[in-house]
């Protein structure tokens, strides 16, 4: 483009952003009377809704102030630093109306018409009513003005140019509130708008591609999360994390404490737990279990037998049952029953026998603790192996559980355990 | 009559069974103790936090609650920097850290053998005279005016120096130097480290190694002796 011409939309996008902003100041100073000192109704309500939106688990940097963004998220087209979102006036949203974050997390757009990169969930957010989005602004109206400035995105070219947006936007992204499905209960509905829309549940649980869009055929399938190197397994596939044949208790358990009688929440989903899931109310938790148990699919054929020539898989699988006697049976017992909810059961755990054996390996090698929540303070942990166990050794421990006690996964290679062993830890 | 006597029956059958029945749920749960919740620690840490056969994993056991409280806290918010531990540690809240912390400082497994080492003697005494009696010129105490003179930290914040490896002590030394470990301000450690050359560093870790272990190797009680400037580590 020719300079003077960029410089001459440059200077008008600049004075028409600066009358914007002023006009903004002004409503949103009367904003901000309406709502008063002390803590109302909307404002606890915003602050609950801000946590099912999980706000703070981007927002917030590590040792970093409430909500002052500055957290730094890696993607594949380079690093992305969140914003301030606080009432600060210069540097977070402080001149905002409820207006602009409105339509900000409805229409992934600034309120200066400049697009925002789809790592803000807004493709999820979309669904969020007008009235939870006022109550979010409310609440975050209220909390200390934080002054830091925003740090630059560090892009990779061709990514760094804002414009790319448009044609994710026109593949994968469709604006609109929650509608209700007439034909399902209050409860379920209210399941869905939780799970689609503040949750954006669909934004790891759903295979994104090479573009890091999502189709909405392909929503909730399950996907290898970007960048953290975890399996975040199908919701609608009963191989995979689909709770089809999990009791409405054992979900609720999972999602408000971390731990149930079928399995634990480790990695990114103890980071969902920890700073959102816990803190929603039973009603709502149950909700979101109804509507996550009804979304499962009936079990699709068996997955394509493992690579590995039979030998060489029955050879690991007799390595495979020495390691675990030996490491793994003491928590887990000798069939696999774990003494759940603490100590998982491994037996007939979807999450061991699914597909992917990203996450078995990984929990083999770098263990790991669920959160601690409201429900379970204090959680037991898995010790890491990685420095107990050779490659070799953990592929056969992690073929072993995947095959034993009638668990259908396949055999892994030593291979494939030791490509994990680089994966980034957090 | 016979209620009085009936009722004191009923509540002890009452208690037998509900003792029944917690015995037999504790066969299918996990034990409800912090030993068993703090396995994880333990691949690398020892069983009782004595170490391990790897050098560059510190023991746990019997360091000050508060110095271990400190590390964790450090490592789950990213302060202090070891992929591995943030990772473990990241959703845990404080007071489950502070139970953690409580429960290594209770531990007395004995302290290891000194080990055998391969420094010089003009290196061993170059450490020694640093341990012991630092080097004013260049403003550097001794590590004993603040570790303790018997080098087995004070109470809450300071640390003990003694069972661990070389290895270990000049890793942390390096990274207190290079600003890769830091500690709340004001960072006294930071400022000991920074004047300290990587000779000081080999010396100080190879003469520390070599220390036999005292009679009590129980950190000293809050308070035993002042400290020669002001630790963030240790508030007053």
């Amino acid at each position: 483009m020719d300079l003077r011409l960029s410089l001459a939309a440059l200077l008008l996008f600049v004075s028409v952003t600066t009358q914007h902003a002023q006009a903004q100041e002004k409503a949103s100073e009367k904003a901000s009377e309406k709502a008063g000192a002390s803590r109302s109704e909307i404002v606890v309500r915003g602050e609950y809704l801000a946590r099912a939106g999980d706000c703070i688990a981007c927002h917030t940097a590590p040792e970093g102030r409430l909500f002052a963004g500055g957290r730094a998220m890696p993607t594949p087209f380079g690093t992305l630093y969140t914003s301030n979102i606080t009432p600060d006036r210069e540097t977070g949203i402080g001149k905002w109306t409820a207006e602009d974050f409105y339509k900000t997390m409805h229409n992934g757009r600034f309120p200066d018409g400049g697009l925002i990169y789809p790592a803000m969930p807004f493709a999820s957010y979309t669904k969020v009513t007008r009235a939870d989005s006022d109550a979010i602004f409310a609440y975050l109206r209220s909390i200390p003005p934080v002054s830091q400035k925003n740090r630059p995105h560090d892009l990779r070219f061709p990514y760094d140019n804002r414009q790319l947006i448009l044609g994710w936007r026109t593949l994968f992204f469709t604006e609109g509130e929650y509608k209700p499905n007439p034909d399902k209960s209050v409860e379920w509905n209210r399941g869905a708008y939780l799970v689609e829309g503040l949750g954006h549940c669909g934004m790891c649980h759903s295979p994104i591609n090479a573009l890091g869009g999502t189709s909405q055929s392909d929503a909730f399938k399950g996907g290898l999360i970007p960048m953290q190197n975890w399996y975040a397994p199908s919701l609608t596939s009963n191989r995979e994390a689909g709770l089809g044949d999990w009791s409405i208790k054992d979900i609720t358990d999972l999602l408000q404490t971390g731990v149930s009688m079928r399995g634990v929440v480790y990695g990114p989903m103890a980071e969902v737990v920890h700073n959102s899931l816990q803190y929603l109310s039973d009603e709502d938790t149950k909700a979101m279990a109804v509507y996550l148990k009804s979304i499962s699919e009936p079990t699709p054929p068996p997955p394509p037998s493992s690579t590995l020539p039979t030998t060489e898989g029955s050879l690991l699988i007799s390595l495979g049952k020495t390691v675990y006697d030996a490491r793994c049976a003491s928590c887990h017992g000798a069939q696999g029953e774990g003494k759940p909810p603490h100590w998982p059961p491994l037996a007939n755990n979807q999450s061991i026998e699914m597909q992917s054996a990203v996450n078995p390996i990984r929990m083999v090698l770098n263990g790991g603790y669920p959160p601690g929540t409201k429900g379970n303070p204090m959680p037991y942990g898995m010790p890491p192996f990685a420095g107990l166990l050779s490659d070799n050794e953990v592929a056969a421990v992690v073929s072993y559980i995947r095959t034993a006690w009638g668990n259908r996964g396949t055999p892994v290679s030593g291979r494939e355990a030791n490509e994990l062993r680089s994966a980034p830890l957090n | 009559m016979l209620a009085r006597y009936w009722v004191p029956a009923a509540v002890a059958a009452l208690h037998l069974t509900a003792s029944n029945v917690a015995a037999a749920q504790d066969l299918n749960q996990a034990p409800d103790t912090m030993a068993a919740r703090v396995e994880a620690c333990t691949p690398c840490h020892g069983n009782k936090g004595e170490g391990t056969n790897d050098v560059y994993f510190p023991r746990l056991a019997g360091k000050p609650s508060g110095y271990l409280y400190n590390q964790l806290l450090a490592f789950r918010n990213g302060r202090r920097k070891y992929p591995p531990m943030n990772y473990l540690l990241e959703f845990l809240p404080d007071p489950y850290l502070q139970a953690m912390a409580d429960y290594f400082a209770e531990q007395r497994p004995p302290l290891p053998p000194p080990g055998a080492t391969d420094a010089s003697q003009q290196t061993l005494q170059h450490g020694q005279s640093l341990v012991t009696r630092g080097d004013p010129v260049r403003q550097i105490p001794a590590c004993g005016s603040c570790h303790g003179p018997a080098l087995t930290g004070m109470e809450p914040g300071i640390p003990g120096l003694l069972g661990l490896r070389p290895n270990y002590i000049s890793a942390q030394l390096g990274g207190w130097r290079y600003g890769t470990r830091t500690a709340k301000s004001p960072d006294c450690m930071q400022m000991v480290a920074a004047r300290l050359t990587e000779e000081d560093v080999t010396a100080v870790a190879a003469y520390l190694a070599t220390r036999p272990a005292p009679v009590n190797s129980a950190p000293a009680p809050k308070g035993t002796y002042v400290l020669p400037f002001a630790c963030g580590s240790e508030p007053d």
